[in-house]
């Protein structure tokens, strides 16, 4: 085990699957000298040359639609979109062209290609730099959704998802990138699709992931205290997410919080919560909870940006109202 | 298509089969739209015959084309199999895309034909990513892309033209200008001097060519592609041309002046090449037996798209995705 910061996790996963397999090669701004936003990309252009780490222009569609024409003609591109919000910038090159191309064509080709986008909130960035669109791309068929939460996972997610023969939508939590953990460099890729019970409990389901694992974390160890069980689900993939793993905890406990830094309205608590509901109504105790960002645009002043974090204490007391619900007969009654 | 090596009139009589060949299609597709049996949209190029044919006679097989709504001509010309893109545009199994593509995504990777495409003009863009991927992999191929005049007010075909300049790739750019994108004429919505003036402040080479004569198209399209296979970068081909029909086969074309369309079919491309051949020697029993030929196997190609069954419905959700795929 090593030490290292969730974007030297990143750093080291590309690192290696570009050393076993030459067909990888990545592609965005400012990927060279500078090494990424957050130095995620330090020092492989030196290793690997410019050709396999690209430097582009500000040509989000160009960046994409170059990535999605050599995914389908042999090579296995990993690119750089800085920001989510920039990512809006090829929306169309990723929704029409890289999730359905292997569909449309009859299964001739595939596009295993990943989109990497760093999503959230920051320290004041300010509407068009902190945007979470997880939701959004879950929508999509043809994609993989995938939103790591700790510099170990971030290792072995970006390794499966290069490893991937379908397009990955590679969500990296801004306020993530320094957060240090200890990392396995030898460990494989992770499976997709496969959530993480980062902690056990048997009163309240909280089910999380990237920025909002942390503090479901200290939520449960604050719970702890006054006598409350709390199991954390860390989904680590939102499409496909580990359906199996979520309903066998609600099924234990009955309760259910969501919590996640996305608009709460259409954001993926809501299909979460929608599946719960359809299929596991007979062992809801409580409603289930969403504990989520305003529909509005993240504003600039901290202290206006603060009212739209997700906190542990903003988690906590989505639990307390889950546990004060209490239905006369389960799955009855709202 | 390898007329590479072919003496000039066996190589025009090639390339005249091959626009009729096209053209006895896209008439095809047109009816087969009216009568119901093809569905959504057909983007027919009739009168456009020759720039697909003259680019494509400078292709390898393993070199890649990439086209757009229009696409039927670039596939043929490319040598893609009309039987299987007359059960793709009728929606059977046995097509190119077994049924799940339609008129605007035809491809065939076997035949380098990297799809037609329903946005424009992400084929171009996309075109570009498969000359990178060659570069990468330091293999002898080039791509060509085509489009229509109206690709040239969207913002990422010039993203695409610095691209492919700033990374010298080994891509052909075929601007096919019909004059109409969809149903605006183009010149009023386009500033500037129009196509050529925009790719040459990219620094790229162009050509501009009568889109109706092949045997022009043939040798503009040779030089630039000489240029490209040469590692000199990318090229630009400017083609004027008419479609004879609408935007798409359930457009009349109303907006059009009855006598600018009397006046380009009356100077057709395969008109046009036939006059040459005959004047080169070649007999019209020759002309007609090739266009009789071309009849007989398209009728065929849709005789056996009509017989073919549809796809079968697990067929809705395959290749959607490996991870995440519909249950």
């Amino acid at each position: 085990m090593i030490t290292m910061t969730y974007a030297d996790a990143a750093r080291l996963a590309l690192e290696q699957e570009m050393e076993s397999d030459s067909r990888v090669w990545a592609l965005g701004e400012d990927l060279g000298p500078e090494g990424g936003v957050a130095g995620q990309y330090r020092g492989l252009q030196q290793k690997f040359g410019r050709e396999r780490i690209l430097d582009t222009p500000i040509s989000e569609s160009m960046i994409m639609a170059a990535a999605i024409g050599a995914a389908i003609c042999g090579t296995r591109p990993v690119v750089e979109l800085r920001y989510a919000d920039f990512g809006f910038c090829a929306a169309d090159e990723i929704i029409n062209q890289a999730a359905k191309i292997r569909y449309m064509l009859g299964g001739q080709v595939r596009a295993p290609l990943v989109i990497r986008q760093s999503i959230g909130m920051r320290d004041g960035m300010a509407a068009q730099h902190s945007q979470n669109n997880e939701a959004l791309w879950v929508h999509v068929p043809g994609l993989v959704v995938v939103a790591p939460s700790t510099p170990a996972d971030c290792h072995a997610l970006l390794k499966a998802a290069v490893r991937c023969d379908d397009p990955v939508m590679f969500l990296e939590h801004k306020e993530l990138w320094s957060a240090s953990g200890d990392v396995d460099p030898n460990a494989g890729p992770l499976p997709l699709g496969a959530a993480n019970r980062v902690r056990s409990g048997t009163n309240v389901t909280i089910v999380s992931w990237s920025s909002t694992v942390a503090p479901s974390l200290q939520a449960a160890s604050s719970l702890k205290r006054e006598g409350i069980s709390a199991e954390v689900i860390d989904l680590r993939t939102l499409w496909p997410w580990d359906q199996e793993m979520v309903f066998a905890s609600v099924a234990k406990t009955g309760r259910l919080v969501v919590a996640h830094e996305t608009v709460r309205v259409g954001g993926f608590g809501a299909e979460l919560v929608a599946e719960v509901a359809e299929r596991q109504f007979h062992f809801l105790k409580s409603p289930p909870i969403r504990v989520a960002s305003p529909r509005a645009p993240v504003p600039y002043s901290k202290p206006l940006e603060d009212m739209f974090r997700v906190t542990a204490e903003s988690i906590i007391a989505a639990v307390h109202a889950t546990l004060r619900v209490q239905l006369a007969q389960p799955g009855v009654g709202y | 298509m390898n007329l590479q090596a072919a003496p000039p009139v066996e190589r025009v009589l090639g390339m005249h089969r091959t626009m009729c060949r096209i053209r006895e299609f896209d008439e095809r597709a047109g009816q087969a739209l009216h009568a119901g049996l093809a569905r959504g949209s057909v983007h027919q190029y009739v009168g456009e015959e020759a720039i697909a044919t003259g680019v494509c006679a400078n292709l390898r097989v393993s070199d890649y084309v990439a086209s757009y709504h229009r696409g039927h001509g670039h596939s043929i010309a490319k040598g893609v199999d009309p039987t299987a893109m007359a059960k793709e545009l009728l929606g059977r199994a046995g097509g190119t895309c077994g049924g799940k593509g339609g008129s605007m995504h035809i491809a065939d990777f076997s035949k380098g034909m990297l799809g037609a495409n329903g946005v424009v003009p992400d084929g171009v863009t996309i075109a570009v990513g498969a000359a990178q991927a060659i570069k990468l992999l330091r293999q002898d191929r080039i791509a060509a892309a085509f489009f229509g005049d109206g690709a040239l007010n969207r913002g990422p075909l010039f993203e695409a033209f610095n691209w492919a300049k700033v990374y010298r790739l080994p891509i052909l750019f075929v601007c096919e200008d019909n004059l109409y994108a969809a149903t605006q004429r183009t010149r009023e919505v386009t500033a500037g001097a129009g196509g050529v003036a925009r790719a040459q402040a990219f620094d790229i080479r162009t050509e501009s060519v009568d889109g109706n004569d092949v045997r022009a198209v043939d040798a503009a399209a040779a030089r630039l592609i000489a240029g490209i296979r040469a590692g000199e970068g990318p090229a630009f081909l400017y083609a004027t041309t008419y479609r004879w029909y609408g935007h798409f086969a359930h457009d009349k074309g109303l907006y059009r002046d009855p006598a600018e369309v009397a006046r380009w079919r009356a100077h057709d491309c395969i008109l046009g090449v036939e006059s040459w051949l005959r004047q080169n020697g070649v007999a019209e029993g020759t002309l007609a037996t090739a266009r009789d030929e071309v009849k007989r196997d398209i009728d065929a190609a849709f005789a056996a798209a009509r017989e073919a069954p549809f796809p079968e419905p697990d067929e809705a959700f395959t290749d959607v995705q490996d991870i995440g795929a519909p249950r």
